[in-house]
């Protein structure tokens, strides 16, 4: 960490994302009731939550499928209205969904590019997605697909969540959102998806997980956000703080050790050194 | 647009590697695994084809093979491929479009009237015929895509409501005659005999450019390809069949000696030209892609930032425009428009040799070729059973029931292609 006395705080670079009491109604449901989320540029941001806390709701909001009814979201600091997907996909935000979103009549390479082909002229330029689309694979360490062109209903859930993250990292995104990625994988797939999670923090992203398995948070997550009933109970360093705080949070909304908990501040700054010293909250 | 961000060893992978290409043999061994696995593609409508062509020789072996039989196939078939074409569009997303029969009885009944009643130049009678027919595809996309009603409902509606339009364009008189040359021309008359074979040979030579090209630069670029051996085998098969059928039709066929009847019918090159243009559009260009894509996963598509609403209203618009152009053909090969243009079995025909073809009812699979060869084998069945002596009655339940059968042969692909892991 640098000394916060050679840098002055407006230098410090803002937050990839930054959402401020984001508010989401499906008719009589509160899906989302006041969510504060910061994601920052190299570090890994989990999003916990019980079942039915907003998680994915709150991912749908960013990525534009739904509007926010009320919040305000800040996009490097700029307001950003984030209108639809491709909206989303023109700042920089990728998504991962939780159900994937993939068309399976399709092959590997049109679904990674689906809405983003690459052109010559009016024509699809194959070969070029073909072949971009196999070096982004192999840079995921990706061996288990025969073929690039088959139809993606013939692959493995593992397989397809790496379809779906390759999509995701092929554009020079800035934000990449991944919904339960570790959900249906097995040991050696999941540590194969977490590395790359670590990876594309390192590379300098900013990336939001979101997981239930507190392994997988503790394991790859710099700072770790947890939902409550559509509410934003904290948002914590992960160096910070313990599994049974993290659960207790996800289960009650508030830690018995009390204290408002707020959003953390960058590394790097003054702040940020009073939160490693006073521990997980900062006034 | 550039790759990734992530910065990583790119490991050997079997990816990046150069490809192994298959050999002959694996290739058809695949194919057999994908048949096996349910994607038949238009394989059952290929030898449904076969055996009825035989089947008709063998009953009918004076009239069934002859040129004069063999023209009039093409001519019949002309009007059911090309409305089918449009309808290909419709089932790719999903949808089903009712009011296409009816559409090219509006587009027929229009140009008709404006040539008769108001002596415009045929094209721009036609242009009218098919800007009638783009209109009422914008109102059906437009209902489905923007209000939501279900399409089987929204196109049923125009449906009743173009029958009607129809009636009140023909009003009384009940029987419109179309006298222009040039449109009478479109199914009645033939292209010189040597422009056949020029065009035949020409469309033959550009798909083994095409072809080779495409097997050349996927070699060059190391990417996985065909075999050569494959690749020469589909341009002579296409060869015999487009040679043959221009020899076929390049045969005296005229039943009296003062005129002479022979050539390749107008309508064919038009209809290769349609369905050139509109393959070219589905498998070649972004815009096909994303109609594959909302067919196969609405939602995903609509993440991926693909105007989904758009791409919907422009099928239908796609479908009623070839409706209306299919039209003008049956208006061109009746000499004349009735109250009932595009009516009786005109859209089921048109939807169950999309469907004969190997189109899919439940969307995201299909293609173009498909409707012409469902439209040959329908076709088929007409002219045969005709030629047999059948009555109407006769010939529309067989119809009826090697539609139910490609149905279930979708149904059940469908079915097979989800156990074994394709769709
Ligand atoms: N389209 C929708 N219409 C109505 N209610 C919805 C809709 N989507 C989500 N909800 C509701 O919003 C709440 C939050 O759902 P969400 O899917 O965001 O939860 P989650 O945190 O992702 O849960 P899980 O961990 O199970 O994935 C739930 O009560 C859910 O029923
Ligand atoms: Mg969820």
């Amino acid at each position: 960490m640098t000394d916060p006395a050679t840098h002055a705080p407006d230098l410090v670079p803002p937050p990839t994302l930054e959402v401020r009491g984001g508010l989401k109604n499906f008719g009589a449901v509160h899906a989302l009731r006041g969510v504060d989320l910061v994601a920052r540029p190299g570090e890994v941001t989990a999003l916990v939550g019980d079942n039915g806390a907003g998680k994915s709701t709150l991912i749908k909001c960013i990525a534009g499928i739904y509007a926010f009814d009320a919040g305000e979201v800040l996009f490097e600091g700029q307001p950003a209205h984030i209108a639809d997907p491709s909206k989303a996909n023109e700042l920089g935000i990728e998504v991962v969904y939780q159900d994937l979103a993939l068309c399976d009549n399709l092959d590997i390479v049109h679904n990674m590019f689906l809405g983003r082909e690459l052109k010559k002229g009016i024509r699809l330029d194959e070969s070029t997605m073909e072949r971009q689309a196999a070096e982004v694979l192999a840079s995921l360490s990706v061996r288990t697909v025969r073929s690039i062109r088959q139809h993606v209903a013939s692959l493995s859930g593992g397989q397809r969540q790496t379809v779906a993250i390759a999509r995701a990292v092929l554009w020079n995104s800035k934000l990449v959102i991944l919904d339960e990625p570790t959900a249906a994988l097995g040991v050696a797939q999941t540590e194969q998806v977490l590395q790359l999670v670590r990876r594309l923090a390192d590379a300098g992203l900013a990336v939001v997980l979101v997981s239930h398995n507190m392994n997988d948070v503790f394991e790859v997550a710099d700072s770790i956000s947890v939902l409550y009933l559509g509410q934003t109970a904290a948002q914590l360093r992960a160096a910070d703080t313990t599994r049974a705080q993290i659960i207790e949070l996800i289960t009650s909304g508030s830690q018995e050790s009390g204290g408002p908990v707020t959003v953390p501040p960058a590394p790097g700054t003054a702040a940020a050194k009073l939160d490693t010293k006073n521990g997980s909250t900062q006034a | 647009m550039s790759t990734s961000t992530v910065s990583s060893s790119a490991p050997s992978s079997p990816l990046t590697a150069a490809v192994e290409q298959p050999t002959f043999g694996e290739a058809v061994s695949n194919y057999v695994t994908k048949v096996r696995g349910g994607d038949m593609g238009s394989l059952p409508a290929l030898l449904a084809l076969v055996v009825l062509i035989f089947a008709f020789i063998a009953l009918r072996p004076q009239t069934f093979p002859s040129a004069l039989n063999f023209a009039n196939l093409f001519q019949q078939g002309a009007v059911i491929s090309t409305i089918s074409m449009g309808i290909v569009f419709v089932l790719l997303i999903g949808e089903i479009d009712l009011s296409a029969g009816f559409t090219s009885g509006l587009a027929g009944s229009t140009m008709a009237i404006l040539l008769l009643n108001h002596g415009w130049a045929w094209y721009l009678a036609v242009l009218a015929g098919v800007v009638a027919g783009a209109i009422v595809g914008l109102w059906n996309g437009f209902l489905v895509a923007k209000v939501g009603i279900p399409s089987f409902i929204a196109t049923l509606a125009a449906f009743l409501a173009l029958q009607g339009a129809v009636l009140l364009i023909i009003s009384n008189g009940g029987n419109v005659p179309v006298h222009d040359k040039v449109i009478l021309a479109i199914e009645n008359k033939n292209l010189p005999v040597i422009w056949g074979w020029a065009l035949g040979v020409l469309a033959v030579l550009a798909y083994a450019a095409g072809s080779l090209n495409t097997w050349a630069s996927r070699r060059r670029n190391g990417l996985l390809a065909v075999p050569l051996g494959l690749v020469v085998v589909k341009i002579v098969v296409l060869a015999a069949f487009v040679l043959g059928a221009v020899a076929l039709l390049s045969q005296e066929r005229s039943r009296t000696t003062f005129v002479s009847i022979k050539g390749v019918p107008i309508v064919v090159p038009i209809i290769v030209v349609l369905a050139l243009l509109l393959g070219f559009v589905l498998t070649r260009t972004a815009f096909g892609r994303h109609i594959y894509a909302v067919g196969g996963n609405a939602e995903a598509t609509r993440r991926a930032g693909i105007p989904v609403a758009r791409v919907r209203i422009a099928c239908f618009i796609i479908c009623s425009t070839m409706a209306a152009i299919a039209g003008i053909f049956a208006a061109s090969r009746a000499t004349s428009v009735d109250p009932n243009a595009g009516g009786s079995n005109t859209l089921l025909y048109a939807v169950g040799a999309a469907v004969i073809g190997g189109t899919s009812l439940f969307g995201g699979k299909g293609r173009v070729i498909d409707a012409l060869i469902g439209g040959a084998v329908i076709a088929v069945i007409d002219n045969g059973m005709g030629l047999l002596g059948y009555s109407a009655g006769v010939k529309y339940i067989v119809t009826g029931a090697v539609l139910a059968a490609a149905a279930a042969v979708d149904a059940l692909s469908r079915r097979r292609a989800r156990a074994t892991g394709r769709v």
